[in-house]
């Protein structure tokens, strides 16, 4: 008994090392970014000479942050919505509707999953470009609908076949349209699905560098596009760019530390699906 | 007779244009339209606006000419093959450490996940900052040598700088994944086996691995299909430096389209890069499949 006791110790203690090592890159950016860039220089690891928080400020101006921070937590809100409400309709018309056309949507949908971005991405640079979409936040959450609207149907789609048909049946003879059945009975059941779709689709929403670099300029610029740039200006001057980077990450990882069951059990459920 | 069928197609019409007509005509639009028409325009001497022939296979074997796209795809196979096996060794690993009961799980499972939630970009920025200046300055301190050289700078240590943060990234969402297959099992399975006196290696490999084979089977699939399409790190990191030798696929098809201009072979390359992804995705989950049935 005694022996099992140390070991599972020794297995604490190991993984208190390992989780150490894993914060190591966060701890030392956000040391350093209270350093002036000649303390940085001398040595990473040494507590700041004297705090400066003026390079939080300096950053914060320089990088636009609360304008990016708005813009990409509004391009983000407005996805997640947009897409819960498409692909949650569309899941219900695919699972309820038996036909040839049906399934076969479904497996189109189910196909293109495995088609990167990539791929496609000079076409439609090329495309929307003419069309005069780039470099609005409409079009972006458009854009996103389009990316996110299979993956968010393939998981509400095998929750909704679980569903009974009865239960639409019996709407109906109480004399429930289609879009009611669906808005007051089918879609509160869906909750739990709802939380895997928004969580899955927000993490990858917020941190999407590719599509937005290619769509915004300026003023609509997102969060990572306003980084990376502010980075890139700023290489030379460490404390800043430390600063500029906690600045970046700081919104996810408290909405993270406020959320972290939700988060967890959406990714799990969203990747094992 | 006749009227009733018509009612109930019209109903049919209508109920597609209540739920279905707007997601799927916005899915055409921006994934489906702008897919077929890369492939087309690979047959054709596009150059970014317009058109004014077919080439036939042309672009196609430009692309195959193209040094630098076969040194890109050897580098990202290179890539997917060391993220592959790092990735889900280290994430199997830091799922059985955080299954075990401690009290000190939830926090450390914590901890791992905290660097997928924050984008490869930022992620490349921060880690620029540590393999260029924080690690070099640290091990002159401490006299170690390994980090005393920028490991950026060189193509060899540049690449398993990538190797390195992708695992640290990644390792904690397969750790999740695992995690899920791991508490799959039941506990009359696992209790059986301690009382037969299995040993935690052998109950570990005989009963925990097999039981939870569908897990390997995801946490590959999407090892393989991240790193194939890796583009935020490798832009951010190594920006394909030094001098191109660390550019993956990705990289080098945006290079050579939005960079070079040559949007034609660019966009061959896409499509190439595409059927890669797609074979490999596939072989990986037949091949796991065929694993799973046979135990």
């Amino acid at each position: 008994m005694k022996k099992s006791r140390n070991i599972r110790r020794g297995f604490a203690i190991g993984g208190g090392i390992l989780a150490a090592i894993y914060a190591f890159p966060f701890f030392l950016v956000l040391l350093n970014s209270f350093k002036e860039k000649r303390d940085i220089r001398n040595n990473p690891l040494s507590p700041p000479q004297d705090w400066l928080f003026s390079n939080y400020l300096e950053a914060a101006e320089r990088m636009e942050y609360f304008q990016s921070l708005t813009n990409s937590i509004v391009v983000t809100i407005t996805s997640v919505a947009a897409i819960i409400v498409t692909s949650s309709m569309l899941a219900y018309y695919l699972a309820r509707t038996k036909n040839k056309f049906s399934s076969a949507t479904f497996l189109i949908l189910v196909a293109s999953m495995i088609v990167p971005f990539q791929a496609l991405m000079i076409p439609f640079v090329g495309l929307f470009g003419d069309f005069g979409m780039l470099n609005s936040r409409t079009a972006l959450v458009f854009f996103y609908v389009g990316f996110g609207v299979a993956l968010s149907t393939f998981l509400y789609h095998g929750f909704i076949s679980n569903i009974p048909y009865e239960l639409d049946e019996a709407a109906a003879m109480d004399g429930a349209s289609d879009f009611m059945i669906f808005r007051r009975i089918i879609f509160p059941m869906l909750s739990p699905v709802t939380a895997t779709v928004a969580i899955v689709n927000g993490l990858w929403i917020w941190n999407d560098f590719l599509l937005p670099s290619l769509v915004l300029t300026q003023d609509l610029r997102t969060l990572p596009l306003r980084t990376y740039v502010f980075y890139g200006t700023y290489t030379s001057d460490y404390g800043l760019a430390m600063a500029g980077l906690v600045l970046s990450v700081a919104p996810i990882v408290l909405f993270y530390f406020v959320m972290q069951k939700q988060i967890i059990s959406g990714v799990s459920a969203g990747a094992v699906k | 007779m006749k009227s009733e069928t018509s009612k109930k197609s019209l109903k049919s019409f209508k109920r597609f244009g209540i739920f279905a007509a707007l997601p799927l005509a916005v899915f055409a639009l921006v994934l489906i339209v702008p897919f077929l028409r890369g492939i087309f325009l690979t047959f054709t001497n596009w150059d970014g606006f317009e058109f004014d022939s077919f080439v036939g296979l042309d672009n196609y074997v430009l692309s195959v000419q193209d040094e630098a796209f076969w040194s890109a795809m050897t580098m990202t196979f290179g890539y997917v093959i060391a993220s592959l096996i790092l990735v889900n060794l280290v994430g199997f690993g830091l799922a059985l450490l955080v299954t075990i009961p401690m009290r000190a799980a939830n926090v450390y499972r914590t901890f791992f996940f905290v660097p997928n939630l924050i984008g490869g970009v930022i992620l490349g920025l921060i880690w620029q900052f540590i393999f260029g200046e924080a690690l070099p300055s640290i091990s002159k301190a401490f006299s170690l040598p390994i980090f005393n050289d920028n490991w950026l700078l060189s193509p060899t240590t540049a690449f398993w700088a990538m190797v390195i943060v992708t695992v640290w990234q990644m390792g904690g969402y397969m750790m999740i994944i695992y995690v899920t297959g791991l508490m799959s099992i039941e506990k009359d399975v696992l209790e059986a086996a301690i009382i037969d006196g299995a040993s935690a290696l052998r109950t570990l490999l005989s009963i925990k691995i097999p039981l939870m084979a569908s897990a390997f089977t995801i946490s590959m699939f999407l090892t393989i299909r991240n790193s194939f399409m890796a583009y935020d790190l490798n832009l951010a990191l190594t920006g394909g430096g030094p001098y191109r030798t660390t550019e993956l696929i990705s990289l080098h098809v945006f290079k050579e389209a939005f960079g070079f201009g040559n949007f034609a072979t660019g966009q061959s390359q896409a499509v190439m890069m595409f059927l890669v992804i797609a074979a490999a995705a596939l072989t990986q989950v037949v091949l796991s499949k065929r694993a799973e049935v046979q135990r």
